[in-house]
C-alpha cells in the first residue's frame, strides 16, 4: 500500500475540473427543482430615512407573481450578530441599495417586472457617506477585524520619532474595493416541513447552516447547505450574506423552491467590500536606516449596521523590529453599506502603506531597500515578543533578487527610459497570519477497499477538495483515486470557513488526524474491514490549543518592473515576481494558482480597481464589470512564482501555511515603488491611474 | 426586460417601414450596446427590428478608389481586411483598441456609431438624466464624471460618446449613407452626432426610422501618414480616457494635409478644426504641433475631476503628430 510518487507537494489537477470545463458542475442555481419560483429584490433608493409606504398593487397584478415580501409581510426572523441579515424586518434605511421589498414570481421575468414596478416612499434624512481624514465620527472602537487590539504602544515613540536623524510621515490611502468574484451571490431554497435545504453560494457551510438556523429558529440539524461549487468568494461569501436569507424566506412564504440569484449592479451595496482606509506612517530611524520609532495610523469606515474595522495598522506589529513603536485604528460609521473582508484584510492595505514607506525610507537613507528590510529583521515577532514559528522574509527577499536580476538594477530615479517609456522596478514584502480554526472530519474504510473522508469544508475554487484528497491518500498510504473526498455540504462533519487561508490546515488537520487513526486501526486488524467499514472521527479543537504560543506567519517578496508612457500616463507592468515562504506546499500546481490570481488582484489593486463613493446619491458608481475595472488578460504579464522549502515542525501535521492571500499582499506596494523608480513621483493614493501621473509628470522638466 | 416584439425584415425598406409608424421602436445591429440597455430598463422598445443580417455585409471599393463598407459588416471583419490595414491601418488600429474579441465579433459597424454613451447616471435609471430623461436633471457635473466631456458639453449633459472607430472614421473624412421612409441620403461622419445642447437626448441627427447603410471613406492622402492611440486604465476592454486620430502629410517640412480628432472629450468624435486650420502650411514641429493643439483645446470647459484630460489630450495629440512628422526617428523629438 505504498506510492511511488510523493502525494503531498504533486502538481495534481483539480479533481472537479472536467466538471468545471464541460458546464457540469452545479453551482448555486444550477439544481433542478420543481415548481420553481424566482425571486427579484429592490433596493432602497434613498441612503437614510424611513419606508413610509410601499405599492404593491401593480407588481401583484400579473398573475405570476406569487407574493411581494415587504418589512411589513416578511416572516419574522431571530436576532443573529450579524444585523445585516435581518433583511425586510424594519422601514428603517441604513444605505442605499439595502433591500426593502422581494417580488416572488414562477418566472424570473415576472419576479423582475413586478420588482421594478413596486413603488417604495420614503421619509429621508441628511446623510453622511464620506470618510475624510478628519471626520467628526472617527472614534476607537473595541476592537478591530480577526479580535485584534485597536491600539498597541511599545516603549516612547514621540519621543525616538522626534529624535531620529531620518524622518519618514506620509499619508497613504486605498480606496473601497469591491471583491466582485464571478459568480454573484446566489441561492437555492426548499422547505420540506420543517427542514431547509439551501444551495448556497458561499465559503462556509457550517457557518451558514448555524446563522439560518438562528435566524429561522431551527435546530442546527434542520438546516442543510450545500456549497458543492462556488465560483469565487474573496471573502465576501465568508458569512451568510442578505441574499440566501431572503430566498429561504421566500422559500416559506411561497412554499415552492425559490431561486434568487443577485444581478451585479446590486453586489456592490449588499455583499461588503474592503473599506477604504487613511493611514499615516511615520518612521524614524538612523541614517543607515535601523528603525528606532514606527507609528502605523488607520482610518477607515463601517456603517451604521455594523462596525467592521479594517485592521489595516495590524502588520506594522509584525514586520520589522522598532524599539518604539504604536499601531492605532479609527472608524467612522456611516450611511455606507457595511464593508466586509476582502482577499488579506489588514494585510492587503496595510502593507501597501508600510512597504511604500520603507521604499520612502530606503531613499531617504540611501540604502538598497532589500538591504533596508534585512537591517530591520526583528529576532522575534515585535508586537508580541513572541518568537516566530519560521521566518523566512530575508531568504524570500534574496532569492527573489537573484531571480529578478535586482542587483543590475541602475538605482536611479527615472534614469531608465526605452524609447519613449520610463522603466522602474519596485519590490515589496508580503505577509499574513498562518491561522488554523477548530473543524472535524470522518475517515471511513469501506470493504471493497475504498476509502470516503468527509469534511464541511467548501471549494471556493481553490482546489480544495484536490489537496483534502492527496492530504488522506498521503495519511492512508494509499492512491489517490481510492479515496473519494467529501466537501461542501453542512451535514459533512462540520469545518470552519474558507477563509483567512485557514482552509487547507484547518480541515487537513483532522482529516490527516483521522486518517491517521484508521490508517492505524486498519493495520491491527490485518487490513480486513468489515462489510459496514470502519469510521473514525477527528476533531482538532483541543489539538490547536494545545499548540505552544508562537508567532506563526507566512512571508515573502514580490518585485515589480513597470513601464510608464510619460505621455498618456499609462502605467503598465512587464514583470511580476514573487518568492514566498509558506510551509509546505501541497499541491504545486493549485497553489501556484493561488499566489498568481492573488499578485494579479493585487495588480488591480495598484493600477485599476476602487469604487467611488457618489456623495449625492450614497452609493458606489461602478457596479459592473465594465465599470469595476478588474484586472484583463492584456493587463497581466508574466507572473513568475517561487516558494523556498521551509520546514516548519509548529504548524499541523502537513506543515503548511495558508497561501490563500498573501499573495495579494505587497503587490500594490512593489508596482507603486516601481512606478516612483521610473518616474520620480511617489503616488500615496491608490489606484495609480492615469490621471493621477498625467497631471503630476507635468510638473516635471524637460519635454514627454 | 419588458415584452417586445421581435422582427428580421430581409431588406431595408421593410425595416425602414417597420420603424415608421412604430414610435417605440428600434433597430437591432449586433446588440453589443443595446441590449446590455435593455437589461438595465434604459432602453424599453417595444418593437426590435434586426438589420444585422440585411444586405449591409460588404467591404467594397468604390469607383474613386475610396472603400465602402455595409453598416452590417462586423467590427472584427472590418478590422482584419487586409485592404483596411493596408490602406486605412487607423481604422484597424480604432476597431481594435475596442471592446473585447468577443463583442467585435457581435458588433456591426453601423452599431457602432449609434451606442449610448457609458455615463453611470445614464445607465442607472435609479437617478437622473437629462438624455435618459429629459428634464430630470445632470448628476454627474457635481457627481462621478473623471471620464466625461471637457469640449462641447452643455449645463444638461456632459456625456461622451464611446466609439473608438467613429473617431478614425471622422480624422478620415467618412460619409454615412442613410435611408429612411423619404429616401437616401448621405452626411459627413462630422455631421452625424450632435452635440447636447438643450436636448441631449438627441445623440444624433438622425429622424426616426432613419436607418444608416453604409460608411463610406475617400481614398487614402497620398504620402500621408495616420495613427490612433488611445489612453485608458485598463489595457483592453476599456473606454478610452482620450484618444487622438491623426491624418498627417508633410512636403518640405511643411504640413500639406492634416486632420486630427479626438475620441472621448465630448458627445461626438471632435474633430479639432481649429488645430488643423492652425497646422496648415506650417512647420511640422513639435513647437507647432503644440501650440495648435492649445489652441484647440482652449476652448475645454473641465468639471472638477476631469481636468486631466486636457494635458491627456494635448500631449497625445502632440506625441502622436510628432511621431508622423518623423518617421525615420520614430520618437519624439
Amino acid at each position: 500500500m505504498t506510492t511511488t510518487q510523493p502525494l503531498l507537494g504533486a502538481p495534481t489537477a483539480r479533481l472537479e475540473a472536467r466538471e468545471k470545463v464541460t458546464g457540469a458542475a452545479r453551482y448555486a442555481t444550477d439544481h433542478p427543482t420543481d415548481r420553481t419560483a424566482y425571486a427579484w429584490p429592490v433596493p432602497a433608493t434613498v441612503v437614510r430615512g424611513e419606508i413610509t409606504s410601499i405599492d404593491t398593487t401593480a407588481a401583484l397584478a400579473d398573475p405570476a407573481v406569487l407574493a411581494v415580501l415587504t418589512h411589513q409581510n416578511a416572516p419574522r426572523l431571530h436576532e443573529t450578530d450579524d444585523p445585516n441579515l435581518a433583511v425586510l424586518q424594519s422601514p428603517h434605511v441604513a444605505h442605499r441599495g439595502q433591500f426593502v421589498a422581494l417580488a416572488v414570481a414562477t418566472s424570473l421575468e415576472s419576479a423582475r417586472a413586478a420588482a421594478e414596478a413596486i413603488r417604495v416612499t420614503y421619509r429621508t434624512e441628511p446623510h453622511d457617506v464620506v470618510l475624510t481624514p478628519d471626520h467628526p465620527g472617527l472614534y476607537k472602537p473595541d476592537e478591530v477585524n480577526a479580535g485584534l487590539p485597536t491600539d498597541r504602544e511599545h516603549g516612547d515613540f514621540d519621543t525616538a520619532y522626534a529624535n531620529a536623524p531620518v524622518r519618514i510621515d506620509a499619508v497613504y490611502e486605498t480606496p473601497a474595493l469591491h471583491n466582485h468574484p464571478l459568480e454573484p451571490h446566489a441561492a437555492t431554497a426548499l422547505w420540506d416541513g420543517d427542514d431547509l435545504t439551501v444551495y448556497d453560494s458561499n465559503q462556509d457551510s457550517s457557518g451558514v447552516q448555524r446563522t439560518l438556523a438562528q435566524l429561522f429558529g431551527l435546530a442546527n440539524g434542520k438546516v442543510h447547505v450545500v456549497n458543492e461549487h462556488v465560483g469565487g468568494g474573496f471573502g465576501a461569501k465568508g458569512t451568510a450574506r442578505p441574499p440566501v436569507v431572503l430566498a429561504a424566506m421566500a422559500a416559506r412564504t411561497v412554499r415552492r423552491p425559490v431561486k434568487l440569484a443577485l444581478p451585479r449592479n446590486q453586489l456592490a451595496a449588499v455583499t461588503g467590500y474592503r473599506a477604504p482606509t487613511i493611514q499615516r506612517i511615520r518612521i524614524g530611524a538612523d541614517p543607515e536606516g535601523h528603525i528606532e520609532a514606527l507609528a502605523h495610523e488607520a482610518i477607515t469606515q463601517s456603517s451604521t449596521i455594523t462596525e467592521f474595522v479594517e485592521q489595516a495598522a495590524a502588520p506594522s506589529r509584525t514586520m520589522y523590529n522598532a524599539p518604539h513603536s504604536r499601531s492605532t485604528h479609527r472608524v467612522a460609521q456611516l450611511d455606507v453599506p457595511t464593508p466586509s473582508w476582502m482577499r488579506a484584510p489588514g494585510e492587503c492595505p496595510g502593507m501597501f502603506a508600510l512597504e511604500s514607506a520603507m521604499d520612502e525610507l530606503a531613499l531617504a537613507c540611501g540604502v538598497d531597500p532589500i538591504e533596508l528590510r534585512t537591517r530591520n529583521e526583528p529576532a522575534v515577532e515585535p508586537d508580541s515578543g513572541l518568537p516566530f514559528s519560521s521566518r523566512h522574509l530575508v531568504e524570500c527577499l534574496r532569492e527573489g533578487a537573484c531571480r529578478f536580476g535586482w542587483h543590475d538594477r541602475d538605482a536611479r530615479i527615472g534614469g531608465r527610459r526605452e524609447g519613449r517609456l520610463l522603466i522602474g522596478s519596485g519590490v515589496a514584502a508580503s505577509t499574513f497570519p498562518a491561522l488554523v480554526m477548530p473543524s472535524q472530519a470522518e475517515a471511513h474504510a469501506a470493504a471493497d477497499g475504498s476509502y470516503e473522508v468527509r469534511v464541511s469544508a467548501s471549494d471556493i475554487g481553490t482546489g480544495a477538495r484536490t489537496v483534502l484528497t492527496q492530504i488522506a491518500a498521503d495519511t492512508l498510504g494509499v492512491p489517490l483515486d481510492s479515496v473519494r473526498v467529501r466537501v461542501g455540504s453542512s451535514d459533512l462533519p462540520p469545518a470552519s470557513v474558507a477563509g483567512g487561508s485557514s482552509g487547507t490546515a484547518s480541515w487537513g488537520w483532522p482529516v490527516h488526524k483521522a486518517c491517521t487513526e484508521l490508517r492505524q486501526r486498519l493495520a491491527e486488524r490485518g487490513y480486513a474491514v468489515p462489510e459496514q467499514g470502519i469510521t473514525v472521527a477527528a476533531d482538532i479543537a483541543q489539538d490547536i490549543d494545545e499548540r505552544e504560543d508562537l508567532a506563526r506567519h507566512a512571508f515573502g517578496a514580490q518585485f515589480a518592473e513597470v513601464q510608464v508612457d510619460p505621455a498618456t500616463g499609462e502605467t503598465r507592468v512587464r514583470r511580476l515576481l514573487g518568492v514566498f515562504a509558506a510551509g509546505r506546499i501541497l499541491n504545486s500546481r493549485t497553489a501556484r494558482s493561488q499566489f498568481i490570481g492573488g499578485m494579479t488582484m493585487g495588480l488591480g489593486m495598484a493600477l485599476l480597481e476602487g469604487s467611488t463613493m457618489d456623495p449625492a446619491f450614497g452609493d458606489y458608481a461602478e457596479r459592473d464589470l465594465a465599470a469595476y475595472h478588474v484586472a484583463a488578460c492584456a493587463d497581466v504579464p508574466e507572473i513568475d512564482v517561487h516558494w523556498i522549502e521551509e520546514e516548519d515542525p509548529h504548524l499541523n501535521p502537513m506543515g503548511s501555511k495558508g497561501i490563500g492571500e498573501i499573495g495579494i499582499v505587497g503587490t500594490a506596494a512593489a508596482i507603486a515603488n516601481a512606478v516612483h523608480h521610473a518616474t520620480g513621483v511617489r503616488v500615496r493614493a491608490l489606484p495609480i491611474h492615469p490621471d493621477v501621473l498625467v497631471a503630476r509628470l507635468a510638473d516635471q522638466p524637460g519635454p514627454p | 426586460m419588458k415584452e417586445f416584439r421581435y422582427e428580421r425584415p430581409t431588406d431595408a425598406d421593410a425595416a425602414v417601414a417597420l420603424l415608421t409608424d412604430a414610435p417605440a421602436a428600434t433597430y437591432l445591429g449586433g446588440g453589443t450596446n443595446l441590449v446590455d440597455l435593455m437589461k438595465l430598463g434604459v432602453a424599453a422598445p417595444d418593437l426590435v427590428v434586426d438589420v444585422s443580417r440585411l444586405p449591409f455585409e460588404e467591404i467594397e471599393e468604390t469607383d474613386g478608389g475610396g472603400l465602402r463598407v455595409g453598416a452590417a459588416v462586423r467590427n472584427s471583419t472590418l478590422a482584419a481586411r487586409r485592404m483596411v490595414r493596408e490602406r486605412y491601418p487607423i481604422v484597424s488600429e480604432a476597431l481594435l483598441s475596442g471592446a473585447s474579441a468577443q463583442l467585435r465579433n457581435a458588433a456591426t459597424i453601423g452599431g457602432n456609431l449609434l451606442q449610448r454613451t457609458r455615463c453611470l447616471y445614464f445607465q442607472d435609471v435609479g437617478k437622473p438624466c437629462n438624455k435618459r430623461q429629459p428634464g430630470s436633471g445632470c448628476p454627474a457635473r457635481e457627481g462621478v464624471h473623471r471620464d466625461l466631456a471637457i469640449l462641447g458639453a452643455s449645463e444638461h449633459c456632459v456625456a461622451t460618446h464611446p466609439s473608438d472607430l467613429a473617431v478614425a472614421l471622422v480624422a478620415l473624412d467618412a460619409m454615412v449613407h442613410l435611408v429612411s421612409a423619404s429616401g437616401p441620403r448621405s452626411l459627413p461622419l462630422t455631421e452625424l452626432h450632435r452635440l447636447p445642447g438643450d436636448e441631449p437626448q438627441r445623440d444624433t441627427v438622425l429622424r426616426h426610422g432613419e436607418l444608416i447603410t453604409a460608411v463610406e471613406l475617400p481614398p487614402p492622402v497620398p504620402e500621408a501618414r495616420s495613427a490612433y492611440r488611445k489612453a485608458r486604465d485598463r489595457a483592453s476592454y476599456s473606454f478610452a480616457l482620450a484618444s487622438v486620430a491623426a491624418v498627417l502629410q508633410v512636403r518640405g517640412g511643411l504640413v500639406h494635409h492634416v486632420r486630427i480628432a479626438f475620441g472621448a472629450l465630448a458627445a461626438k468624435p471632435w474633430r479639432a478644426r481649429v488645430a488643423e486650420e492652425a497646422l496648415l502650411g506650417q512647420p511640422a514641429t513639435a513647437e507647432a504641433f503644440e501650440e495648435a493643439v492649445d489652441r484647440e483645446l482652449a476652448a475645454a470647459r473641465p468639471l472638477r475631476d476631469n481636468g486631466y484630460k486636457v494635458p491627456l489630450a494635448r500631449r497625445l495629440a502632440v506625441s502622436v503628430l510628432t511621431d508622423l512628422a518623423a518617421p525615420e526617428a520614430g520618437e519624439p523629438r
